[in-house]
């Protein structure tokens, strides 16, 4: 079966004009970034002469590196820790499951739903009180906080797609909980694992509601850094399009590198 | 070297039973296989033996110490599954040598050993493939390695052929009986397929409903089924059931009204059965002869030919009866034909389904594998003799 040829044109038309339509507001940001003030709020063209201006300014009101640091601590060190719990409770769930573990894992996801503004006074007062406030320390433990019921769920999945058996030979080999873990479970679920710590990299390394209450200076990532060229003297579109290109730039060639995992884990189960 | 024993043993998953009480003793290097209709509780008997299901209550022993509470590892067993459970990032030489890689044996010890059990079943040229590169029936010798590689004093196979196709489960089943007089070990086979119960098995355990309906050699159940259920498990195709009416009943026969009017006595223990009870006949399809005189008649509904037998399927009133005959029968389907049984040959079960208790013992039905074995040995030994000296 052969699609015919303008048919496949077709497609591929559609195809670049949904990639364009979804890529240009960050084309656009990366372009404003080189424009002056003044360019950027003149009408909108492609045709400009570049300028580092708005680079320069940026970088001489803040520390882009204090606050990429701190992104980078924050997102690998919450998903890191959120792996290291989720897997053994995702690993209890799916192969030594009760009668409430889908009633648990429900649960998990429902606290998603909640709007986290409606945490926001009892955390930040816990917070205080602890002297976590505007620490790296307090925003990994709510980064793995907020993303340990998507990790736990989705190292669910994965794990449930993993045959019993395998893991029974394991312990008819002898295999201590432990060894089957190390020798059978994670390398045969890494790509799920790995796709799982992609995307809570992500999620965390995008967060902008807590890092943005919780921490003022010490502890601000990128989310932060970029907050602070809005306001209140009013909006620098050139300087802040500059800024949202350096804090996603990272994470964007992440991204890219990593995309061929990222897919294989999302499609781990249906192409087995 | 292992015998195994089973003392009252129970399973219940929450309010459900699924092993209601099993009392076995298997002795050292017998070939067992556990049979019975899907559901029956065979594969938990298998897996609790394994160590892999927990015991509800009663007692597993091997060579006479309890192993309730003992891990599967150290049970001393290796398990073969339905589905290999290879691990699939392993190759084939690492899958056969990962027990003894967690139990800490130098590496060249480890590929010695491996190579040995590779030899064994011809996996020598595939040792460095990785599962998905072997075919189904290799995937099974590969399961089969790791499981000698172990080198357990028991054996579990958990429906090891039911997922190859059928020339190579014949292939198969005549390996493993070959590896069961190699390896000199108890084998215990859990199947859902009473030909390879027949086959293999010097003891075959039939299981229904979680408990064991009868154990006893091959022979034995074809010829001496305890009951109704066994008599229609085993024996392709099933045994044919007619209810009868008993018209004379004593401890050297019963005498039983056939349906049609004829009657005839069969040799079974008659104690304890009133005249005018009905109790139901059992005669298998290979007993059945065509016979112009015999007491029976029917209609025959299918002929399925298979060239050196014959199945009839023949509707008598409102049942089905099917006939074994030769291949040469020249009947046509809807042809009338009349047909009769040697009186031995049949089986009387009463309204509990339990077997009247045959007068003469089959001469084969203590007969086992272990048996064809002892006088082959024999037979080899005297031409030695003969030829020697």
């Amino acid at each position: 079966m052969t699609t015919p040829r303008y048919k496949r044109f077709l497609l591929a038309v559609l195809a670049w004009a949904i990639a364009l339509i979804i890529f240009f507001p960050i084309l656009w940001m990366a372009l404003t970034g080189f424009k002056t003030e003044a360019a950027a709020i003149a009408d909108p063209s492609f045709v400009f002469s570049p300028t580092l201006e708005s680079y320069v300014a940026v970088h001489a009101r803040a520390d882009y590196l204090k606050f990429a640091l701190n992104s980078v601590v924050v997102a690998f060190g919450s998903t890191l820790l959120a792996l290291l719990i989720a897997i053994p409770s995702a690993y209890s769930m799916a192969f030594l499951p009760t009668p409430r573990t889908k009633g648990t894992l429900l649960w998990m996801l429902s606290t998603k739903m909640l709007p986290p503004v409606g945490v926001l006074m009892p955390i930040y007062l816990l917070f205080r009180d602890t002297g976590l406030l505007d620490t790296l320390t307090g925003l990994i433990i709510v980064y793995t906080l907020m993303n340990l019921p998507i990790v736990v769920w989705m190292l669910y999945t994965f794990f449930k797609d993993l045959p019993r058996d395998i893991l029974e030979a394991g312990r008819m080999d002898g295999a201590s909980t432990l060894q089957e873990v190390r020798h059978l479970l994670l390398p045969l679920t890494l790509p799920g694992i790995a796709s799982t710590g992609l995307l809570a990299v992500i999620l965390s390394w995008n967060e902008s509601f807590w890092s943005l209450n919780l921490t003022s200076s010490d502890a601000a990532p990128l989310t932060a850094y970029i907050a602070s060229f809005s306001s209140p003297e009013g909006l620098f579109w050139a300087k802040l399009s500059a800024a949202s290109t350096m804090a996603i730039a990272p994470i964007l060639v992440f991204g890219w590198l990593t995309q061929k995992q990222m897919v294989r884990g999302l499609t781990f189960g249906a192409v087995k | 070297m292992a015998t195994l024993q089973l003392k009252q043993i129970v399973k219940e998953f929450g309010d459900t039973r699924v092993i209601r009480g099993i009392d076995l003793d298997i002795e050292d290097r017998e070939f067992v296989v556990f049979v019975g209709p899907s559901g029956c509780g065979k594969s938990t008997l298998l897996r609790m033996i394994a160590g892999l299901e927990s015991v509800s209550s009663g007692d597993i022993l091997i060579d006479g110490q309890r192993m309730n509470d003992i891990g599967p590892a150290e049970r001393g067993l290796a398990m073969v599954f339905q589905s290999y459970a290879l691990y699939p990032h392993m190759t084939v030489e690492d899958n056969m040598g990962f027990s003894l890689r967690l139990a800490k044996v130098p590496k060249e010890e480890r590929r010695v050993k491996v190579r040995e059990a590779a030899s064994i079943l011809q996996l020598e040229p595939l040792l460095d493939r990785k599962p998905k590169a072997l075919s189904g029936g290799q995937r099974q010798r590969v399961a089969i390695g790791r499981a000698i590689v172990r080198n357990p004093s028991i054996f579990l196979f958990d429906e090891p052929l039911s997922n190859l196709d059928a020339s190579l489960r014949v292939q198969m089943r005549i390996e493993l009986a070959r590896l069961h007089d190699e390896l000199d070990a108890t084998m215990i086979y859990v199947t859902h397929d009473q030909i390879e119960a027949m086959t293999m098995a010097d003891k075959i355990v039939v299981l229904q409903g979680g408990v064991i309906e009868q154990v006893g050699s091959p022979m034995e159940l074809y010829h001496h089924p305890r009951n109704r259920f066994v008599a229609g498990f085993i024996g392709s195709p099933k045994m044919n059931f007619l209810d009868v009416e008993v018209v004379d009943a004593k401890a050297d026969g019963v005498s039983v009204a056939l349906p049609g009017g004829a009657t005839c006595e069969v040799p079974v223990d008659g104690s304890g059965q009133a005249q005018g009870a009905s109790l139901t006949l059992g005669i298998r399809p290979e007993h059945l002869e065509l016979d112009e005189q015999g007491p029976l008649e029917g209609e025959i509904q299918v002929l399925e030919r298979l060239g050196g037998q014959t199945s009839l399927y023949v509707r008598r009133d409102d049942m089905m009866m099917t006939i074994m005959a030769d291949g040469d029968v020249r009947h046509r389907v809807h042809d009338r034909v009349r047909f009769g049984f040697a009186p031995q040959r049949a089986h009387l079960f009463d309204r509990e389904g339990l077997a009247l208790s045959s007068l003469h013992e089959h001469p084969l039905a203590s007969l086992n594998r272990r048996d064809h074995k002892a006088s082959a040995d024999e037979k080899h030994a005297n031409g030695k003799h003969a030829n020697g000296e």
